[in-house]
């Protein structure tokens, strides 16, 4: 019988026996990092070991190291919560005086990223260091018990955005950090989802090979935080991506005009110019997505805020310059 | 051949990091203590430092990448000063705790507000208590050598600290005096290359750094800080002796002038040090037994070397530009710690002055001499004094 080749390196950084909540989407999202990050050292370098993480504070730090054990079969540093790309820049600052060759691989979570880490973030990117930032982005601070982060999408319940008589839960929309990673204009930019494995896993390597900095937003679910069933990580995420919550998009260069979108299935029509994606209609409506997790339960008492979510997600694909019909459930 | 000349402390500090070779300097400008980073681009630029520079975009990510660095294996160097070092502060405490021998020049002013660039010690008196090794230098040759020193303190296994070396604003940081910069040769012997055995960040023998310590492990990882701590004082006299064998200059933890028979006896630190030296010449002319001690390492705080110096006074009058609030300056905590439960002791006036660049001028020291000779003969007197405030405005 013909053996076929894994579609990813068997090889792994990320060992099993760390702490994470069972289901949690983001401890998936790591794994296949490193070994997309393995794959491409060694095809870049012939060493599929020529790699280091610089990791932020957050849920992925707390569950991975803890003294005396280490989930990490690569060398790792943790320093604090908003310096995961400044630790980056000195490591590879460090690596390129000692010769080694290599690639760095800074990780954070959505708060290490977006908010109390974006000043290290910029710096990082500006000074193009030779890093890939992966901001694992489960949408809220998971580590301090779910508190709203600028990446908490407009509606969800966390524990500082609760609802209430005069609350909808989290009230602004979403921050796009992938945006501003691009406007400094780096090789390479996007976002990823563990709904999408394997074109998580491409981006990967291909932020890895990349000379010079590249920014990774993926999309990962987080049952405790989300409140949504353990078994449903991977579907809950690509519903997101089907119904139009989640874009995937590639940009090089922070070339805005040649942003490159890609169909999200599910039986969304696509209308392309040029190669060009500039319209979608999606077929799934977004509560397909909402329903699943018990963060956004009370928006299906008031459903103008989630045609108002409905609106600022259009919204946001403008910016992508793509048109957007989202649905509406059938009643 | 050693080279004489005659440069600011900012380049003397500079030179210290060229002479040490760092691999990665990682800086972001702040008043009094631009010069550094702009000497060390210069000699990057030039090519007579081969490093990394990494021109940051804040205090904040410049310490955190020298911690990244310092994890990856590498000397590094930063500089500050006040504010810069206060946005440093999280990530102080950080680099004591991994054991990272990262060396900061800082070149010592008062934090805001109000806002005021010139000098006291309260920027790294408050980071006392960090783990940092703290050295203070009198004069701009001093914050050369004292550099050097940090360096060879702390890569020593058996210290592993992070260490700061503190200069004055302004009356060092942009004050020319002569300077005498030593042989490469001579100090690439005496620091040799640093190869971290703790401490590495190397796809071929992978560990984890920086990890999360339940109750049952931290203590002992801040023990271990403590104990490194303890451990410095050794190393500090072996090093400091190995520098005066190599380069001829001496340092001591606590440097006396005219103690033997003082009744009271002057402590201070860093540049006030040589204004107190003159002072004592002065009231020794007239017949006044006085004398002044230099504290030029604070931490690890030299307790034995304070218990000797008290044995000489009957009064020790403690300069400090540096308020901790109800207690007066931390020197004054610092001695009275160590000289509690001493059976014979002298009595301790603590004086706060010089705050944010307020000249320290010889009137100011009569009003301290005053008060010390009224705790000499018995009368009452308080225990802190501030020194040379304008009380027309307060
Ligand atoms: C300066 C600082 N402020 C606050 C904290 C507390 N803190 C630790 S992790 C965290 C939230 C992490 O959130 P995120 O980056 O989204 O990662 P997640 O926990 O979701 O994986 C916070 C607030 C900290 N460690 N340091
Ligand atoms: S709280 Fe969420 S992100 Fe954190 S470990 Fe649990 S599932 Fe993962």
């Amino acid at each position: 019988m013909a053996v076929r080749k894994p579609p990813v390196t068997t090889r792994e950084y990320w060992a099993p026996g760390h702490a994470a909540c069972a289901g949690c989407g983001c401890a998936t999202a790591l794994r296949l990092a490193t070994k997309a990050f393995s794959e491409a050292m060694e095809e870049k370098y012939g060493d599929p070991d020529a790699f280091a993480i610089a990791q932020a504070t957050g849920c992925m730090e707390v569950v991975s190291a803890v003294f005396p054990y280490t989930a990490w079969k690569a060398p790792w540093v943790h320093v604090a919560f908003e310096n995961a790309a400044a630790v980056a820049s000195g490591v590879e600052a460090a690596w390129k005086k000692l010769g080694r060759k290599g690639k760095i691989l800074a990780i954070g979570g959505d708060g290490g990223t977006a908010d109390i880490g974006m000043q290290a973030l910029s710096g990082m990117l500006e000074r193009w260091h030779n890093v890939v930032y992966l901001m694992y982005d489960n949408e809220a601070y998971m580590n301090t018990g779910i508190q709203r982060s600028s990446s908490t999408p407009y509606g969800a319940w966390t524990t500082t955005s609760p609802p209430g008589k005069y609350s909808i839960g989290e009230d602004k929309p979403k921050k796009w950090v992938a945006l501003i990673a691009a406007a400094h204009q780096i090789p390479y930019v996007a976002t990823a989802s563990i709904g999408n494995p394997f074109d998580f896993v491409r981006k990967m390597k291909k932020a890895a090979k990349v000379d010079g900095p590249a920014f990774v937003q993926v999309h990962c679910t987080c049952p405790t935080g989300w409140k949504s069933p353990l078994e449903k990580g991977v579907e809950i995420a690509r519903l997101a991506i089907e119904t139009g919550v989640w874009p995937l998009f590639e940009i090089e260069n922070g070339d805005f005009h040649n942003i490159k979108i890609q169909s999200p299935g599910g039986g969304a029509k696509v209308k392309r110019e040029g190669g060009r994606v500039v319209a979608i209609e999606f077929k799934k409506p977004i509560e397909e997505y909402l329903k699943l997790q018990g963060r956004f339960k009370h928006l299906f008492k008031q459903p103008e805020a989630i045609d108002q979510l409905r609106e600022q997600i259009k919204a946001m694909w403008k910016v992508l310059g793509v048109e957007v019909t989202l649905p509406k459930p059938e009643e | 051949m050693p080279i004489r000349t005659v440069m600011k402390a900012n380049e003397a500090a500079a030179w210290a990091a060229k002479l040490a070779k760092p691999k990665v300097i990682a800086a972001f400008p702040i008043t009094p203590s631009t010069l550094v980073p702009e000497k060390i681009s210069e000699f990057v630029a030039n090519g007579e430092l081969d490093a990394e520079f990494i021109k940051v975009e804040s205090e904040h990510s410049a310490i955190s990448a020298c911690v990244g660095a310092s994890a990856a294996g590498v000397r590094t160097f930063t500089a500050t000063a006040s504010q810069g070092l206060a946005l440093m502060h999280e990530i102080l405490f950080i680099a004591a705790g991994m054991r990272l021998p990262i060396v900061i020049a800082v070149g010592n002013r008062a934090l805001s507000a109000p806002i005021n660039i010139w000098n006291d010690w309260q920027d790294t008196i408050s980071e006392r208590d960090t783990g940092w090794l703290q050295f203070y230098a009198e004069n701009n040759q001093e914050a050369l050598d004292l550099i050097l020193i940090a360096y060879k303190v702390a890569e020593d296994e058996r210290v592993l600290l992070p260490a700061m070396v503190g200069f004055d604003a302004f009356i060092l940081t942009h004050t020319v005096e002569p300077v005498e910069i030593p042989d490469q040769e001579l100090v690439d012997e005496f620091l040799g290359e640093y190869e971290p055995k703790h401490a590495y960040l190397d796809p071929k023998r992978p560990i984890t750094q920086g990890t999360l310590a339940f109750p049952a492990h931290y203590m002992e990882a801040r023990y271990k800080v403590w104990e490194a701590n303890e451990n410095a004082r050794k190393v500090i006299d072996e090093v400091f002796a190995e520098f005066e064998k190599k380069f001829g200059r001496k340092y001591q933890k606590i440097e006396e002038y005219r103690t033997d028979d003082a009744e009271i006896i002057f402590v201070t630190m860093g540049s006030l040090a040589g204004t107190v030296k003159e002072y004592v010449d002065h009231l020794r002319e007239k017949g006044i037994k006085v004398g002044a001690a230099k504290m030029t390492v604070y931490r690890p705080f030299p307790i034995e070397e304070v218990r000797e110096l008290a044995k000489k006074a009957k009064v020790l009058a403690l300069l400090e530009k540096n308020v901790t609030f109800s207690v007066g300056g931390a020197l004054f905590q610092d001695f009275s710690r160590t000289l509690v439960n001493e059976k014979e002791k002298p009595v301790i006036v603590d004086f706060i002055l010089g705050l944010g660049g307020r000249d320290v001028t010889f009137k100011d020291l009569d009003e301290a001499l005053a008060i010390a000779q009224k705790a000499l003969n018995g009368e009452e007197f308080d225990e802190v004094n501030w020194i040379g405030l304008r009380k027309e405005i307060l």
